[in-house]
């Protein structure tokens, strides 16, 4: 191996690390959501794209950078998924009907009516944030003058990355450290047992759905920097949040994490390596291929 | 008058094109018999057997493509696409379900919803086979007027109306619902569930990849975006059939004359043309708060909310 291609598979597998950072705050949003609530929210993506055009509204009409965005976005999708979980989703779960898909179903409308809605409000053109650091990078050569090999590493990138693990560090404070995060925890192990040890479920419910929401809803502020945005976007990232929690395992964060990381770095090889029409074929092989050969996903590697 | 009531709606369907219907109303017509095929297609897996997929566009996809590619590259008429298609989307439905059947519940309808998108990304890079985004189209038309095209569909819709009465009033039909109630249970009693899963699946691709090769020779055009859709496609026949009603008869017919009455309505109101996805998901949340069993399904529901009470 040439240094070059040593160089282009170095830069391929750090982009796909910062991709993997960033898949991972909209993945632990969903095993949340998951664990607590047992439903799968296939609005996800949709609650990001609606946090993706908070920051890009507030970026066009008051100038506010998109990573200061995350601190206005991240308590209006908390609002506002505290509000579907109480007005439409809860009334489903206790409706009686044939198909018990009805929740999913429910939730590909909520999609539907939210990417529908942008499209009207923000017509459906691409956008982007013309912010100042958008090509700004760094090179290893800066810091070490006589390296072997020369990297560059994108500005918005790794300043997203860095928010990424801060914003899952402090989650990870809330859910171990605190007693409403246990309080969390306790009610996705046993819904029964937390009920009886005096937990208001039906309060965690509300509060875990908002949390994943308000997660994704950073997460998007920080794509914004990097991605273009349209109505549409969510779709895509609502599968690849699903991909990464059936990848990591089940309600697992820690699996969130890890597969958010391992789906970064193959998307990323397959996009250099193999064409970048390729990448979300390359994702749902992984996709078939760990539901049909590790069910329990990363984690339950780890517990043999 | 129950017994005939089916015959006496087909023939009354039958003689509407000879109304001399303007096109455009009898195109309309056209749709909406066959997203009732699909919709009973989905119903017999979905609504009877329980297995709720996410990814029918898949095997309308693919019953869609094997109409055009035998066109495009082998120079045959389209319409052999739909003899064809039987056993391509038979083949590749028994793949499918192969891989996908052994997941249960959400997890089957998201394993479904990714083979969807993955044939669509396929499709779109793969412009040997399928011209990629540029789509197929059918260059000679069989009939400029549309009455043939109508008749067709009539005919098949019928046939499937027929096939999903027959499968479901036999032994069959009582095995998937067992499947559906309760798959443990139904494994105990000795259902080989995984082989029964298998016929519901291949049934219901094999209808709905006919309804794609039809949709080739009718609409003369087809790529990716639009036989892979997700929304447009695997989502609204979620939508025809609950609106309609899970698990009975009628219910696709109904579900289907309203989605695509609603979507005709909505496009035809220039200020509200944009927002008919926004329509389409108030009236599933809808649906599933208060109907959940869809119109058909939720007709006593329906007369007590309404304030009718049948006299005893």
């Amino acid at each position: 191996m040439t240094s070059v291609q040593l160089e282009v598979l170095l830069q391929t597998i750090i982009s796909g690390i910062f991709l993997g950072g960033l898949y991972a705050l909209l993945a632990i949003g969903m095993t949340l959501i998951m664990g607590v609530m047992k439903i799968i929210n296939l609005a996800h993506g949709e609650l990001m794209m609606v946090g993706m055009y908070i920051a890009y509204a507030l970026f066009s009409f008051f100038k506010i950078d998109p990573y200061i965005a995350v601190f206005i976005a991240a308590p209006v999708l908390f609002g506002l998924g505290v509000l579907l979980q109480k007005f439409l989703i809860n009334p489903v779960m206790k409706v009686d009907s044939i198909l018990p898909e009805n929740q999913v179903i429910l939730t590909v409308g909520i999609g539907m009516v939210l990417a529908n809605l942008a499209t009207i409000f923000f017509s459906s053109d691409y956008r982007s944030t013309p912010v100042t650091y958008a090509t700004k990078a760094w090179y290893i050569s800066d810091f070490w003058k006589d390296s072997p090999l020369e990297l560059s590493i994108s500005l918005p990138w790794s300043v997203s990355f860095f928010f990424a693990i801060l914003i899952t560090a402090v989650l990870w404070f809330f859910l171990t450290k605190t007693d409403l995060g246990k309080s969390i925890r306790a009610t996705a192990q046993d819904n029964d047992a937390a009920l009886l040890m005096g937990v208001n479920v039906m309060r965690m419910r509300m509060l875990t759905f908002g949390l994943g929401s308000s997660l994704v809803g950073a997460a998007g502020c920080l794509f914004l920097p990097i991605y273009y945005l349209f109505p549409d976007i969510g779709g895509q990232f609502t599968l690849i949040a699903f991909v990464i929690t059936i990848l990591g395992g089940l309600g697992s964060t820690v699996g969130a994490i890890l597969g958010g990381l391992v789906l970064g770095v193959f998307e990323s090889l397959t996009a250099t390596y193999v064409g970048m029409g390729w990448a979300p074929v390359g994702r749902f092989i992984i996709f078939i291929a760990v539901l049909i050969f590790i069910p329990g996903g990363i984690v339950s590697l780890f517990k043999k | 008058m129950k017994k005939i009531a089916p015959t006496l709606i087909v023939a009354a369907i039958a003689v509407l094109p000879l109304l001399g219907l303007s096109t455009y109303i009898l195109h309309v017509l056209i749709l909406t018999i066959m997203w009732s095929v699909i919709g009973m297609a989905w119903n017999l897996l979905g609504g009877f057997c329980g297995q709720v997929s996410f990814g029918h566009a898949a095997f309308f996809g693919v019953g869609a493509y094997t109409s055009g590619i035998l066109y495009n590259k082998f120079g045959i008429s389209a319409w052999w696409g739909m003899p064809a298609s039987i056993g391509v989307v038979a083949v590749f439905a028994l793949f499918i379900g192969f891989i996908t059947l052994r997941l249960r519940g959400p997890f089957f309808a998201l394993g479904t919803l990714a083979v969807g998108v993955i044939l669509r990304v396929t499709a779109e890079n793969l412009p040997d086979v399928t011209e990629g985004n540029l789509g197929i189209m059918i260059r000679e038309r069989s009939w400029v007027d549309k009455t043939w095209y109508f008749y067709i569909i009539l005919t098949l819709a019928v046939l499937v109306f027929l096939l999903v009465k027959k499968v479901v009033g036999s032994r069959l039909g009582y095995y998937f619902v067992a499947i559906r109630e309760d798959q443990d249970a139904a494994e105990s009693l000795g259902i080989n569930t995984t082989y029964y899963k298998t016929i519901a699946l291949c049934l219901s691709a094999v209808i709905t990849g006919l309804a794609g090769a039809f949709y080739t020779n009718y609409m003369g055009y087809i790529d990716p975006k639009v036989v892979f859709a997700l929304h447009d496609i695997s989502i609204v026949v979620i939508m025809v059939v609950m609106v309609g009603g899970v698990a009975t008869f009628w219910g696709p017919v109904v579900g289907s004359a309203i989605m695509v009455l609603l979507a005709e309505l909505i496009r035809s109101i220039p200020m509200l043309g944009a927002a008919h996805l926004t329509f389409f998901g108030v009236l599933l949340i809808v649906i599933i708060i208060f109907l959940p069993n869809g119109i058909i399904g939720d007709i006593p529901k329906l007369k007590r909310l309404l304030g009718i009470r049948k006299n005893l």
